[in-house]
């Protein structure tokens, strides 16, 4: 069977006729990044790792982008692979250098995604000394990698590349960390030698990544497909990593079942099919979250019932008999136990059903009225917010922000009630356009985000959504998009408050606000109180180099919209909204989406 | 309950560390470990025994199959395995009492590997059931250090009928 090649599987991997005599192990680290086929690397230089960034000067071949702090680089990476579903390389030196990527580890890890995170170490005679910035960084990352390597040997450093980067991209992609000796990368490899360590093959024998469903499995699916009345599709992140949406579109079009995503898996079904009951989980949609509670049958693609999405996982879909397809075998059960277990690729099993469906003449089933119940549902209770509010409410700027980009924009985002506002109100009709730290949830995520998603699709308009807390946290970057020439727009939803702590706050702690006011306490910057508005992010702005403008009246927002976009460089636009706005729907935690709160309760 | 869990792996830089943290990452007990190398060169066989209940395990064992060092992950008691156990005990011993001690060693076949005149090393193998059962024959005597290896075992080739 043909199969697609996938994404940095090199083609001839050991063929290399003009390999040097000799090489540094740092060459021949970067040397072997080419042959991954890395364009871009994000790294931020150290003593323990320069000897690879003048690897990288010499050779000359790989953009590397200094970002401003260790993290930054990380999220960069993602962003890259988030939207290229290519393995991304970001770079720090050891000790602090490599703590500051532990995050973008983790929330690779959390996300599925193909990340390569290099970590320069202290030479060998001085690991396990204390040593000037020295941590044990291979042993510090071990829970939250798909593979890692502590690289003492110059003869390894083409076959773990090689490994690595194989290892990031197949079967549920990960993060890789490839922690790298000093003295290895100093040292010289010659002649023969050479020539073994570049044509050395992968040797990882109990790596299987590609299971695929049995047809016998695929035909019970279809039965149960035959004879449903209330089904839902219920598509996850895997969707978008398998690059499986082509083939979700044609199953769910031959079976004519409602189709609801998580965060995740948006974009993996156009938001604008007659199908599409948008995203569902604690924030999502009302009709998407009714219909798999009151399913019979639904089927999880790509997905691993998460707790924002389940709520309390006994109230999950209570009647449904639950298929589940997904590539990683201990997802099944681990949350929901599931009738139809299937360990596949998802791009596989959805086109083989579709194929077993048309050999074995499938009729779909006619579930009329479970169509009216839950499109009515759709209809009656689409994503809304309050249309007389004098301000500029978040909801409103990213509704223009959608219309202005006719929806075409990658968005990235913090983390927040503005990640949420930017889910509901930009509707994503492709994969990889909606990208977001959604397990690990990690604030100041956006900006350097943003800026590795516009390096990978310079064609493309990027645009950070940020809330004011989230875009703080990595504000440096705004440095790196001025000096990098990477011309990212931020569209800052200023509300001076931590507003999704504040939400909770509203409703579960009778609004004391617990350090979550940004501004100034006894004199909160708001619509109405510009002058207090903290901080001055047009200042900032100025002392980056950014071009910015601050919109707080409804009558401007189009225009101001329109300035950002039409901007060539980089440009901040700062929003004020109120910070009384709540992210409704809510489905609290604990409860089953039968509960779901449709309007802010009346303070 | 408790299960005896047997893990292949490839003699990997760190693979100890990723095996034994996947199974306290997820609450587990490890109650016995051991580690030793097997007859294809390369490859390590992994025995650990620990408590907890089944459906923690299987997703235990999942994620084990998940590390890139693992090759195979079996619980072994979905069958019927043969299961060994080596300690090595010190036992406090006198003129009078030593005799005696000698004796429970014949029983059950125990080695005496270290004779001094106030205490005997003594090495003994067997199923778990069979090492407590010595151990608390020979405990009112006065064990003064006990080392022990942990279970190490493997699969019947052919089922018993009990």
């Amino acid at each position: 069977m043909k199969t697609e090649t996938l994404p940095n599987t090199p083609t001839n991997v050991t063929q290399s006729p003009d390999l040097p005599a000799a090489m540094k192990g740092a060459d021949l680290l970067v040397r072997s990044l080419e042959r991954e086929g890395v364009e871009v690397i994000f790294a931020y230089p150290g003593g323990a790792s320069m000897e690879i960034h003048q690897s990288l000067v010499r050779a000359g071949n790989i953009r590397t982008i200094l970002p401003r702090f260790e993290q930054g680089c990380g999220f960069m990476a993602h962003g890259y692979a988030r939207t290229t579903g290519k393995a991304s390389v970001c770079m720090a030196t050891s000790g602090p250098g490599a703590t500051n990527l532990v995050t973008c580890i983790a929330d690779a890890q959390m996300d599925s995604v193909p990340l390569i995170a290099i970590t320069g170490q202290v030479k060998q005679e001085f690991i396990g000394k204390s040593a000037f910035q020295e941590t044990d960084v291979f042993g510090m990352t071990l829970p939250i990698v798909k593979h890692s390597y502590l690289v003492l040997d110059i003869n390894d450093v083409p076959r773990i590349v090689k490994e690595a980067f194989h290892i990031a991209t197949t079967g549920r992609p990960g993060p890789v960390v490839i922690d790298i000796a000093k003295d290895v990368q100093q040292e010289i490899l010659k002649g023969d030698a050479l020539k073994k360590a570049w044509e050395a093959e992968m040797d990882i024998p109990g790596y299987n990544p590609n299971p695929r469903a049995n047809d016998e499995e695929l035909i019970a699916i279809l039965d149960e497909c035959a004879k449903a009345d209330r089904p839902v599709i219920y598509a996850g992140g895997g969707i978008i990593t398998g690059n499986a949406h082509k083939e979700l579109l044609e199953f769910a079009e031959i079976t004519g079942f409602p189709v609801t995503t998580t965060l995740m898996g948006l974009g993996g079904f156009p938001e604008n099919h007659p199908q599409s009951l948008r995203w569902f989980g604690m924030h999502g949609c009302v009709a998407g979250n009714w219909a798999v509670c009151e399913s019979s049958l639904l089927l999880t693609f790509g997905a691993r019932f998460d707790d924002r999405i389940t709520g309390a996982i006994a109230k999950f879909a209570p009647d449904a008999t639950v298929v589940h397809i997904d590539i990683d075998k201990s997802e099944h059960h681990k949350n929901k136990v599931v009738q139809y277990p299937v360990h596949s690729d998802i791009k596989y099993a959805l086109k083989r059903l579709t194929e077993l469906a048309r050999e074995r003449g499938f009729k779909a089933p006619s579930i009329d009225p479970w169509k009216e119940k839950v499109y009515g549902w759709h209809t009656e209770h689409p994503f809304q917010y309050d249309q007389d509010c004098p301000h500029i409410q978040p909801q409103r700027a990213i509704q223009t922000l959608f219309e202005e980009t006719k929806g075409e924009a990658i968005i990235t985002t913090g983390v927040g009630q503005h990640q949420m506002w930017a889910a509901q109100f930009y509707q994503f009709h492709q994969p990889r356009s909606y990208v977001s730290s959604l397990g690990l949830g990690t604030m100041g995520f956006g900006l350097p985000a943003a800026l590795g998603c516009k390096v990978a699709h310079p064609e493309r308009q990027v645009i950070d959504i940020d809330g004011d807390g989230s875009f703080m946290m990595n504000v440096q970057e705004l440095a790196t998009a001025v000096m990098e020439k990477i011309p990212v727009k931020v569209m800052l939803l200023n509300n001076q408050h931590l507003g999704m702590v504040v939400q909770w706050e509203d409703i579960l702690y009778e609004g004391i606000r617990g350090q979550t006011v940004l501004g100034h306490p006894e004199n909160i910057g708001s619509p109405d109180n510009l002058d207090a508005l903290y901080p001055d992010w047009g200042k900032i702005c100025d002392g980056f180099g950014v071009k910015s403008r601050r919109v707080w009246k409804q009558e401007d927002l189009r225009e101001a919209v329109r300035e950002m976009l039409d901007h060539d460089g980089p440009f901040l636009l700062d929003v004020v909204v109120p910070y009384t706005e709540h992210v409704m729907p809510f489905i609290p935690a604990g409860a089953s989406a039968r509960d779901i709160l449709i309007k802010t309760p009346s303070k | 309950m408790r299960h005896t869990i047997s893990v292949l792996v490839e003699n990997k830089f760190g693979v100890l560390a990723r095996v034994a943290g996947m199974f306290s990452g997820r609450g587990f007990n490890i109650d016995t470990l051991n580690v030793g190398p097997t007859h294809s060169e390369g490859y390590s066989r992994i025995t650990a025994t620990v408590k907890g209940d089944t459906q923690q395990l299987d997703q235990c064992i999942k994620q084990l199959h998940k590390l890139v060092d693992v090759l195979e992950v079996e619980d072994l008691d979905q069958g019927q395995f043969v299961a060994r156990e080596l300690v090595l005990v010190k036992v406090e011993v006198n003129k009078e009492s030593r005799p005696e001690v000698v004796q429970i060693c014949e029983i059950f076949r125990a080695n005496i590997v270290d004779v001094a005149h106030e205490a005997l090393i003594i090495e003994m193998t067997g199923n778990q059931n069979k090492i407590a059962a010595f151990l608390e024959m020979v405990k009112p005597f006065g064990i003064q250090r006990m080392a022990r290896t942990g279970t190490t075992a493997l699969p019947r080739t052919h089922k018993i009928e009990l």
